[in-house]
């Protein structure tokens, strides 16, 4: 396990190489190092995991590479920390990460910018690695922040377009408002605990904090912001569907399998904590449920193929949430896995066909692409059916878990339960509508196919690990607490099974065969333009924030405290301009000044000399 | 001399000082107005003489004799500056020498 | 001696300079480099000398000669680890604000390099002296200069922007003059002697309302130096108007004075005093901080946008300074240090701009990554620095900064963290307007950045990310000094 710090290492020095040699480097040698250091990356995890799964090897693994922050009582190390939760996550990033780079290899290799997409690719992976690996809370934030700098550079890829620009900075404004919270949460954290090493927190919190007390309540519940905002939920979920601005294997690689799904991680990584505030938890459920209905429903109208997938994205790490809210914490981070595996299928799918058709998104000029395109047809279908989680695909395994864990929550699991199958039947809807519109009906163009072992290949092994990886069994178990035992009753499955079903069913029925088209919401116009704008909230916050904002920054552009001195200028020239004027240069004038002057003193000094 | 005297003596002085004033008011010609200060200078000095034999005070006459030398002075310097303003503006007519107005 | 040594080469070469400069330019650039040069060996010398005794002795004495018996003024000259850090990156400034010079101060280079070596020698004798008399000459050493700069080399609307910086910083040094006799002679009444040594006053009893008003004095002065709300005004327009160097000077170095004078001198002169104003400092830090962010987003000169950012992290400072606990002491250095090298970057940048677009309106500029991506690489970097992006030297000045204040005050920091949200508004309004989008204009003849510019900046990049991953290289430095400092402001 000594070779951890080579998996950040070597993204990190691929970055640095891409950077340097800027201009110099062939589009083969910049390809090599982009792809290569994430690969080798990959190994090495391998390797590592190899070492963590031998008989006898420890549980967990810490290393300290150099103390980073020491000041007083403060003492932040730039340390690595291995156990199952991590492990697991290593996989997710660097196996999903290494195909996503091996995909965009071909897909960007058109880009004059090839480099400096490798270089922003990799340095995003290294901080990815980095927030997966720290072994305290700043070095985390560390990550946090640095994959929140490369979402930024990678949505605002291609920056001749003042709107790809535009989203770039909202993403990166948006999710700063969470990590804002986030670092609040940080300082509160070691003022009642007195440090920020993960391990020691994990042993602190149940020790220092009762359960439902205030700390632990407004701890969780900040931590829960800075999540909420990289995770894109409700409410600072606005970022994500502007975020598809960016190339495709971008919004695969950033906004779909890893960096959205940090504020999953974060959650369980400080479980400790938020398990000392029950409430908090209560709230993340809520959160989650609320994000998984509401994207699902803004999904049932889009137009755009990337942006389905981002409100789906949503929905998804909605489920995770969700999962963690009501106790199911390993199931929650193997439903983020299986999204991982899926999600990038979908979406690199999707840009094989955006390729095909020269960059056209709107799902409403294609159709019938199921023969031109077989490849990226089964795949599409292997991703829907995994994301609707038909048996026998990962995703019904790791969704099951989840509905099955909120069915026996005290109190609300019932309903618990009902909202998440209502998620997964609108899923079935959405997703299904998708893969109709575009492969479907009537051919309405021709695509130019992307072939090559860089297009199809990891396709096809991202598609095959998503049919089995719902058999694959993540090492989160002695991490994380476990779920509550119990089964629910069989009804409960077959409605789980059956609902989405029916949603294929009914997005068949209107969409290929064309009946019952008073389902089609295009009947009720104000509804849909209400779910098309994602039910409003970025008209919401544009007029809470955004228009006040702005507004008073360019009312008081001259910052009114500068009129002080200005004031200040402005009575010394007037008084100047007062007294220049007895400066007429008239000799006699001054004279006879001089001389009524010198009379009117004389005069008070006699007058008063004879009182 | 005697103290009655002093009072004629001051107010001689007096009437000289005004007279010397009002012509340094009145007068554009740079040459007059130097002739009223000299005037008015003169006047003070009257007025020290008397008030020095009034109280038989030698720095009366001590003043005096400061300010004569101060007359000649402003004399000498007044008239050089005088003659070097006719040079340059072909005038001595104060309210035409207003370059220096604020 | 080494300190002596950095002082007079770099008051020597620039008078040196001054007498090659008006026969050969070049001459006098090389001269004021090589005098750089000089003082940075000395420099050198002295940090091995003074971190290899760090555990036994807090202070290094360099000189302690008299100079005015009468009233116990000496020419006492002293460094510790606080002022070896400031005087490293002033001599590091020092030669970014050099190179930045070089082609772009074209008429009287002998007269400018012999002010911009004056101001910096200036710079280096306030870090380094401990009596107060010297203190306020070295003071009075850096300002004229520094007023010379703006008012000469300056732009369109220079000799308004100098007299108000000057104006401002007058009047505030001869508060803190009046607030420094009023010291002397409260310890002369108190002891019989007088004395102007740091070491001697610190013992002073300054309770009471006297030691009140003292403070205030001193505290006004700094605050005009650091600047603070609500007497930042000189700021913006002394930036926007001095040249690129003279920027650089005032962002970097001269603004770290003020900070320096309330870490010295406020709170261990004045500690009950400076106990009892803390909230309001720290209400006014606070203030500072979301104040100028907010007015740096509405700016559309990048040299004005930057000068208000500088008073938004200048905000941190006051902040951290009167928290007055370790962290946030700590933090408060390398918030100098880290908010030093990211606005030289800054205005670096801007000054490389302006020579190449002849604007400075962000509104003008667009596009330009596509033309420079050297230069658009290196910009997006300090953007983030001032953003306080981890791994690069802000982050840990801010981070501890809040971290020390929240446990002191939870709500001024929970507040001043806001900024967190509003730096990246107005730094990344720099890279959308000027460096993405189209380009606006005819911009074919914007070159890129050349070997001597690269250097320039790559210099101050590669600071902010040593001590991004590595800042115990400051902190064991200086934990010692502040330690020293906090005790004594604690007034025991």
């Amino acid at each position: 396990m000594h070779q951890l710090w080579l998996i950040p290492g070597l993204p990190l020095v691929g970055f640095f190489l891409l950077v340097l040699g800027h201009g110099r480097f062939t589009r083969s040698l910049a390809r090599l190092i982009g792809v290569g250091s994430i690969a080798i990356a990959a190994l090495i995890t391998l390797w590592v995991a190899l070492d963590f799964y031998s008989p006898g090897a420890a549980q967990t693994y810490q290393v300290e590479l150099w103390p980073w922050l020491t000041a007083g009582e403060l003492e932040v190390s730039f340390g690595l920390y291995l156990d199952g939760l991590s492990l697991s996550m290593l996989f997710v990033v660097t196996g999903v990460g290494s195909l996503i780079h091996w995909y965009a290899s071909g897909y960007m290799w058109q880009d004059p910018d090839y480099q400096r997409f490798f270089a922003y690719m990799n340095l995003f992976v290294a901080a990815m690695l980095m927030l997966v690996l720290a072994d305290n809370l700043v070095l985390l934030f560390l990550g946090w922040e640095g994959v929140g700098v490369c979402s930024f550079l990678l949505i605002g890829f291609w920056y001749q377009d003042p709107a790809n620009g535009y989203a770039a900075r909202k993403a990166f404004i948006v999710t700063r408002v969470g990590d804002t919270a986030f670092a609040i949460g940080l300082f509160l954290l070691y003022r009642e605990l007195g440090t920020l090493d993960l391990p020691s927190i994990m042993v602190l919190a149940p020790e220092k904090f009762v359960v439902g007390a205030n700390q632990p309540t407004l701890i969780a519940t900040l931590l829960l912001a800075g999540a909420v905002g990289k995770s894109a939920q409700l409410p600072l979920h606005i970022w994500l569907p502007d975020a598809m601005a960016g190339p495709t294997p971008v919004s695969a690689l950033i906004h779909a399998a890893t960096m959205v799904t940090a504020g999953v991680y974060l959650i369980a990584r400080t479980h400790g904590v938020f398990l000392q505030a029950p409430d908090v938890l209560l709230a993340v459920a809520f959160i989650g449920l609320f994000t998984l209905l509401i994207s699902g429903f803004t999904a049932l109208n889009q137009t755009d193929i990337k942006r389905v997938l981002a409100y789906s994205t949503m929905s998804q790490i909605g489920y995770m949430f969700f999962a963690l809210g009501v106790g199911a914490w390993s199931e929650s981070i193997f439903h983020l896995m299986t999204h991982a595996l899926f999600k990038a299928l979908l979406f690199m799918t999707a840009g094989s066909i955006i390729l095909a058709l020269h960059h056209e998104q709107d799902i409403r000029l294609m159709g019938g692409l199921r023969r031109q395109l077989p490849v990226p047809f089964w795949c599409f279908v292997i991703g829907s059916a995994c994301l609707v989680a038909l048996p026998p695909t990962s995703g019904f395994f790791s969704k099951e878990a989840i509905l099955n864990a909120s069915w026996q929550l005290p109190v609300y699991g019932p309903w618990f339960w009902a909202g998440g199958v209502l998620g997964a039947f609108i899923t079935a809807i959405y997703s299904f509508r998708l893969l109709f519109l575009v492969f479907f009906g009537a051919e309405k163009v021709q695509p130019h196919e992307p072939k090559g072992w860089q297009f199809h290949p990891p396709l096809i092994i991202l598609a095959t690990l998503s049919l089995v990886a719902g058999w694959f069994v993540l090492p989160t178990g002695d991490v994380l607490p476990s779920s509550p035992a119990g089964h629910p009753p069989m009804w409960t499955i077959v409605v789980a099974i059956g609902l989405p079903l029916l949603g294929i069913g009914i997005a068949y029925q209107v969409y290929v065969r064309h009946k019952w088209q008073g389902l089609r919401l295009a009947h009720w116009q104000r509804l849909r333009q209400f779910w098309f704008q994602g039910f409003g909230f970025d008209g919401l916050y544009r007029r809470l924030f955004l228009t006040p904002f702005t507004s008073l920054a360019q009312v008081n552009r001259n910052d009114i405290i500068d009129g002080l001195p200005t004031l200040l200028i402005q009575l010394s020239r007037f008084l100047h301009r007062l007294f220049s004027q007895l400066q007429n240069g008239q000799l006699r004038a001054y004279i006879a000044t001089l001389a009524s002057a010198a009379i009117i003193i004389l005069a008070l000094a006699i007058s008063t000399v004879g009182k | 001399m005697d103290n009655q005297y002093i009072d004629h003596a001051i107010i001689l002085a007096g009437i000289l000082f005004c007279l010397g004033l009002v012509g340094v008011m009145v007068r554009r010609n740079l040459l007059f107005m130097m002739i009223s200060i000299e005037v008015m200078l003169n006047a003070s000095a009257l007025a020290f003489i008397a008030a020095g034999s009034a109280w038989n005070q030698a720095e009366g006459q001590i003043m005096f004799l400061a300010v004569i030398t101060l007359g000649a002075a402003e004399v000498a310097v007044g008239l050089g500056l005088t003659l070097l303003l006719f040079r340059h503006h072909n005038s001595v007519d104060v309210d035409q020498l207003n370059k220096l107005r604020g | 001696m080494q300190l002596l040594g950095i002082i007079i080469s770099l008051l020597g070469g620039g008078v040196l300079a001054l007498m090659t400069g008006h026969r050969s330019p070049v001459a006098s650039r090389w001269l004021s480099l090589a005098s750089l040069l000089v003082a940075s060996m000395f420099y050198t010398s002295l940090w091995l000398d003074s971190t290899h005794s760090l555990s036994t002795s807090l202070w290094t004495m360099h000189t302690d000669w008299p100079w005015i018996e009468r009233f116990g003024i000496h020419l006492l000259l002293a460094t510790d680890g606080l002022s070896l850090v400031l005087i490293g990156l002033t001599l590091v400034l020092g030669y970014v604000a050099l190179l930045s010079a070089w082609h772009e101060i074209n008429h009287r280079c002998g007269l400018f390099y012999l002010n911009f070596l004056f101001t910096l020698a200036g710079v280096v004798g306030v870090f380094s002296a401990l009596d107060l008399f010297l203190f306020f000459v070295f003071w009075e050493v850096m300002l004229v200069p520094m007023f010379l700069i703006i008012a000469i080399w300056g732009h369109e609307n220079r000799r308004f922007a100098a007299t108000k910086f000057f104006i401002y910083t007058q009047a505030s040094s001869l508060l803190m003059l009046a607030a420094m006799v009023g010291l002397v002679l409260l310890n002369q009444q108190q002891t019989g002697l007088w004395s102007f040594s740091w070491f001697t006053l610190t013992q002073t009893d300054t309770s009471g309302s006297m030691g009140m008003w003292l403070m205030l004095g001193f505290y006004v002065a700094f605050l005009v130096k650091l600047p603070g709300l609500p007497v930042h005004n000189w700021l913006p327009d002394a930036h926007t108007q001095a040249p690129t160097p003279g920027s650089i000077l005032l962002a970097g170095i001269l603004l770290k004075t003020g900070a320096y004078g309330l870490l010295r001198f406020v709170w261990p002169l004045f500690p009950d005093a400076a106990l009892a104003f803390a909230p309001i400092a720290m209400g006014l830090g606070v203030l500072s901080v979301l104040y100028a962010a907010k007015l740096a987003f509405a700016q559309n000169d990048l040299k004005r946008l930057i000068a208000y950012t500088s008073i938004s992290h200048m905000g941190f400072v006051s902040l951290g300074i009167f928290a007055w606990n370790h962290l946030s002491l700590q933090g408060t250095v390398m918030q100098m240090v880290g908010h030093g090298l990211s606005s030289a970057g800054l205005f670096a940048i801007a000054g490389l701009l302006q020579q190449r677009l002849h604007t400075r309106a962000l509104d003008q500029m667009g596009g330009l990554w596509a033309l420079m991506p050297k230069l658009a690489t290196l910009s997006m970097v300090f953007a983030l620095a001032t953003l306080g992006l981890p791994g690069l030297a802000n982050f840990i000045g801010e981070f501890m900064i809040l971290l020390g204040v929240f446990q002191i005050e939870p709500w001024a920091a929970s507040l001043a963290a806001l900024a967190m949200i509003l730096a990246p508004v107005y730094a990344l309004v720099i890279m959308q307007k000027g460096f993405f989008g189209m380009a606006v204009g005819d911009k074919t003849k914007a070159l890129d950045l050349n070997a001597r510019e690269l250097l320039m900046l790559g210099l101050l990049v590669v600071s902010l990310v040593l001590l991004g991953f590595w800042p115990n290289l400051i902190f064991t430095v200086t934990a010692a000094p502040v330690d020293s400092l906090m005790h004594l402001g604690k007034g025991g």
